[in-house]
């Protein structure tokens, strides 16, 4: 009997390939959006952990020194006082990220990594060894030492041990950093006693790499979140039309004596097998997004944090898990609901017309409740809510709760327009456009999803980039920029400089925990260039003037937020007290950022010397000047930067930042656009008695076609409509509440009126593309056909 | 007896509380016996059909089938005695489209295990359908349809056939066809028959005819 059954089930699939196809794409398609999203993001993650593993950021207590440098005698003095630390000597060699770390003493953890064959012998390493990957390797050019490649290495670092790494950078007898075991003996010589110079950095709750990576992957995940509900609208649609159109088949079965139970367990396997086989490929065609989103991923992550992550990608079974997840989790979710509508429902009543759309129609006044109630919370969420959490809730209720309200509203606004309807064929459009409704309600709230993220994503990376355009004219106030090799190149550039240009201004940091948070602080020069380019947020009084008399300080928005920092709260810095006095704008740093003047500076770190000039000077004569530093310092290119090519550069780290969220818009909407096509695709297959007795009435099948068109131009302007306000809504909380618990400042919000119409024009598009080919089917329809309609009184 | 109906009773929900269909219907068939059910539109002629098939259930009373109650069965079970022992045929064919015509016609011997291929061959050719077998259901006209839904109903060979209007949709000169041959099936199988119609013409040529009126018996 079970034979008999699937056959019968099975068949519908093979006499309608199309619909087959359609349901497989949909679960296909919604599987590659989400697991192309966790694929960028599972890969990005599995580069920190291994550069983590590598390199114990942050794990470890550290003693470093200001300029960076610590004296090897310094490094025996304390192990001789009783510390039980381990060297580190870092800086760059050819490009490549060179770290040499004492295997000996290091902290256990560390740096376990071996060759990719297993072969390493003792001959091989006394003459130094190099472990990296193949990739980083092929960047590192010629060099006389035994080369090992490990798949363990962090992407773009080589690790060797402490002398090999001196010897390659030149930095004999220098160490960069001192790893600080956290088991230590009891009885030590204070540090301030055996080096005085040295600072103790406590270890970090979280590594380095992955606090300042985090609000990058917090922009993939908030739009993983978004692919995800797409997707599970497309698979709910999907799965909802493979069960009305088998409905006649359905209720046969049971008429003639198959079990119910057995029926549904039978179409449960039926599901699973295809949500197998749609995840699967959903799996692949994921991995293709993903492999040609990884490099822009990369690249921006290196661009802006200066770490590296593997441009290439690796089948980790968590992300094409959780894409099979999503396909098998997805149509189990959605087919639950029909199944359970199939179970309770009588056995006759499958049979009547629309019993499905009666019964969708009998829960929208409990969707249309839930939607409110969804919308509430978001707003409550949004004033009294506090933390990341409950800006995601409060993204989820929102979306959720907007997608739950789209047919409740549409049927609305469709019931007015047939109420206004003048003509007979006008009435029956609006009529047949309602009845539709509970079709394509699904394929429309994914559009409607889609678009909202579009208009709420680009408004976000829009605002963000006139922000940040506008904050780097402020910031990069000066013509030209010099870097200089040492600190005695730097006070010779600096006398040849002031009776060049109109003003040096030498640019000096040092880095320190301010209230437990990484801080670099800076020392300008007093000058109008800070006083008019470097706007507060919030300010005491004079602020600048008072800066600039030594009276305290101004810190960046991030600082303030994270530490909660307020005007006229006191911060330490190299242990004295300093009121803030300003706080400004500092868009697309991760950490905290304090500016005293240039003469509290030089009293708080006497030993920091500028090596870094920023210079006021007429635009015109910087080729000129560029030309006398490369003849009398030999100064190389990428130690003179005008200002043009900073913002240049700036511009197009950031703009690559959102090449992955423009991508994955796009994508989005495509997807959604494809749902859409389904849906009138099932839907047109079904309308035919509906449609029959108006072309006997006097349509032609041409204009039948057209009036779908129309139909669905219409249906996607309206859910346009509403994605707008939703989409607005959806960037106001990225950019008033995510993004001030992410990246620590708060963006203006602007609106972009242009880019809106050009979405709603491309969702128009979309909507006709998808309608073209259910209408022209529709239009070719062959009368006999039609005629079958009434012939079998269906 | 075959088929024994107690007291019947059945409403359905409408706009001004239960609305009622059958009230206290009872009635009885024997095996190989036929019987036309007549009444108004809306007189609850398919509703007691129904309720006898087991596709629904009655609100009180009972319909016992070869002295099993199956009012009282679970889905499972009345679901076997549609498989087993009564067979229905639907004004509407309620053919499953993406099977051929052989397929259909052995579709509810085989769902019962009892596919008798020199019984479906025989069918068919009597049926005139011989032809059509590999055809799918849209590609036959609605008297072919209906003669197929009839063969797939015959072949299981069910002691109750339940026919509603099966002759509603055709011409006069098929509908006397289609009814010689289902009478002739019928009784070569020892079927019993119970069939509602509007007809009076085919209601003549059952054994006995009962009339419903406002869901009793006239």
């Amino acid at each position: 009997m079970t034979k008999v059954g699937l056959q019968a089930l099975l068949s519908h699939w093979l006499r309608n390939p199309m619909q087959l196809f359609t349901l497989i794409v949909g679960l296909s398609l919604a599987t590659a959006l989400w697991s192309g999203v966790q694929a960028v993001n599972a890969e990005a993650r599995a580069s920190y952990d291994a550069a983590a593993q590598t390199l114990g950021e942050g794990r470890f207590a550290q003693i470093t020194s200001d300029d960076g440098a610590i004296p090897q005698a310094d490094y025996i003095r304390l192990r001789r006082a009783g510390w039980l630390i381990s060297p580190v000597v870092e800086g760059r060699l050819d490009g490549v990220r060179l770290i040499g770390l004492d295997p000996l003493t290091s902290p256990s953890g560390l740096a376990t990594m071996g060759a990719d064959d297993g072969n390493l012998t003792i001959d091989a390493l006394a003459g130094g060894v190099l472990f990296a990957t193949q990739d980083t390797f092929e960047r590192l050019g010629a060099y006389d030492i035994t080369r090992v490649v490990t798949p363990d290495a962090a992407p773009g670092v080589i690790i060797t041990d402490v002398g090999t790494a001196q010897r390659l950078l030149g930095l004999e007898n220098t160490l960069s950093r001192l790893l600080v075991s956290p088991t230590q003996p009891i009885v030590q010589t204070p540090l301030a006693e055996v080096a005085p110079h040295l600072t103790l950095r406590a270890p970090q709750d979280g590594s380095d790499v992955g606090r300042l990576t985090d609000s990058f992957h917090l922009n993939l995940t908030a739009f993983g979140l978004l692919a995800f509900a797409v997707g599970i609208f497309i698979v709910h649609g999907a799965i909802g039309l493979a069960f009305e159109q088998r409905r006649p088949v359905i209720r046969t079965l049971r008429a003639l004596g198959f079990p119910l139970r057995r029926l549904i367990a039978l179409i449960a396997v039926e599901l699973l097998v295809l949500s197998l086989i749609a995840g699967a490929i959903g799996v692949g065609l994921g991995y293709l997004v993903a492999a040609a989103l990884l490099p822009d991923v990369a690249a921006t992550i290196s661009g802006l944090y200066g770490e590296s992550v593997s441009g290439t990608l690796q089948l980790r079974p968590e992300w094409w898990l959780s894409g099979l997840m999503i396909a098998v989790g997805g149509t189990c979710m959605a087919a639950a609901a029909s199944l359970f509508q199939l179970a309770r429902m009588p056995l006759l009543a499958s049979a009547r017309p629309r019993a499905w759309a009666m019964q969708a129609g009998k829960g929208r006044m409990y969707q249309a409740g839930l939607a409110v109630g969804l919308l509430v919370l978001a707003g409550l969420l949004g004033i009294f809510g506090s933390g990341l959490a409950a800006g995601f809730g409060m993204l989820a209720a929102l979306l959720i709760g907007a997608a739950l309200a789209l047919p409740v509203v549409l049927d609305r606004v469709l019931a007015f327009g047939a109420s206004r309807a003048k003509s007979v064929t006008a009435e029956w459009f609006w009529a047949d456009t309602r009845q539709q409704l509970p079709g394509l309600s699904l394929a429309l709230m994914a559009l409607l999803l889609a678009m909202a993220a579009n208009v709420g994503v680009s408004t976000m990376v829009s605002s963000f980039r006139l922000t940040f355009t506008g904050f780097l004219d402020q910031r990069l106030a000066s013509e030209f920029y010099v870097y200089a090799d040492d600190a005695d190149q730097a006070a010779e550039l600096q006398t040849y400089l002031t009776p060049r240009v109109g003003k040096v201004l030498p640019i000096q940091s040092a880095n320190q925990d301010v209230r437990g948070l990484p801080s670099e602080i800076y020392g300008p020069t007093a000058h109008s260039t800070y006083r008019e380019n470097w706007l507060f947020l919030q300010s005491a009084d004079d602020a600048w003037a008072r800066i600039e008399a030594g009276e305290g300080a101004a810190i960046n928005e991030q600082l303030a937020r994270r530490a909660e920092i307020a005007i006229g709260d006191d911060i330490t810095l190299a242990g004295e007290a300093f009121p803030v006095l300003g706080i400004y704008g500092d868009y697309g740093n991760p950490i905290g950022q304090i500016i005293v003047t240039e003469t509290t500076f030089k009293r708080l770190f006497p030993d920091i010397r500028p090596n870094r000039f920023g210079l006021r000077m007429d635009a015109a004569d910087v080729p000129v000047l560029t030309e006398a530093l490369r003849k009398d310092f030999s100064l190389a290119d990428a130690q003179m930067v005008n200002q043009a090519g900073i913002k240049a550069f700036s511009l197009s780290v950031f703009d690559r930042t959102f090449t992955v969220t423009g991508a994955l818009n796009v994508l989005t909407l495509a997807v959604a656009g494809f749902a859409i096509l389904m849906s009138l695709l099932t839907l047109a297959t079904m309308r035919l008695p509906q449609l029959a007795p108006v072309w006997a009435q006097g349509l032609t099948r041409a204009r039948l076609g057209r009036i779908e068109i129309i139909r669905a131009v219409l249906l996607a302007l309206l859910t346009a409509g509403l994605a707008l306000p939703l989409g607005l809504a959806l960037a106001w909380t990225l950019l008033a509440v995510v993004n001030v618990e992410a990246f620590g400042w708060r963006l203006p919000m602007f609106l972009f009126p242009l880019d809106y119409a050009r979405l709603a024009v491309f969702a128009v598009g979309a909507a006709v593309l998808a309608a073209l080919w259910p209408a022209r089917k529709l239009a070719r329809t062959r009368p006999s056909d039609l005629l079958k309609v009434f012939s079998n009184e269906r | 007896m075959l088929l024994r109906v107690t007291d019947l009773v059945k409403t359905y929900p409408g706009p001004d509380g239960p609305l009622p269909i059958l009230n206290g219907i009872s009635m009885e068939m024997e095996t190989g016996a036929t019987l036309a059910l007549t009444g108004e539109s809306g007189s609850g002629k398919s509703t007691l059909l129904h309720l006898v098939g087991g596709l629904d259930q009655p609100d009180s009373g009972r319909v016992e089938i070869d002295g099993t109650d199956i009012g009282a069965m679970d889905d499972a079970a009345r679901a076997a005695i549609r498989r087993d022992k009564a067979g229905v045929i639907f004004q509407q064919f309620n053919l499953i489209p993406s099977l051929t015509v052989a397929s259909n016609i052995a579709f509810q011997a085989r769902l019962g295990g009892r596919e008798d291929k020199a019984w479906i061959k025989d069918l068919a050719t009597r049926m005139g359908l011989s032809d059509q077998m590999s055809k799918y259901p849209e590609q036959l006209s609605g008297g072919q349809q209906q003669r197929v839904a009839i063969a797939r109903t015959l072949a299981a060979r069910p002691a109750l056939i339940l026919a509603d209007e099966p002759t509603g949709n055709l011409d006069e000169a098929t509908a006397d066809s289609v009814m010689d041959l289902m009478l002739e099936l019928a009784a070569e199988t020892q079927a019993a028959l119970l069939m509602v119609t509007h007809s009076e013409r085919l209601a003549g040529r059952m054994g006995r005819r009962l009339h419903l009126r406002a869901g009793r018996l006239a």
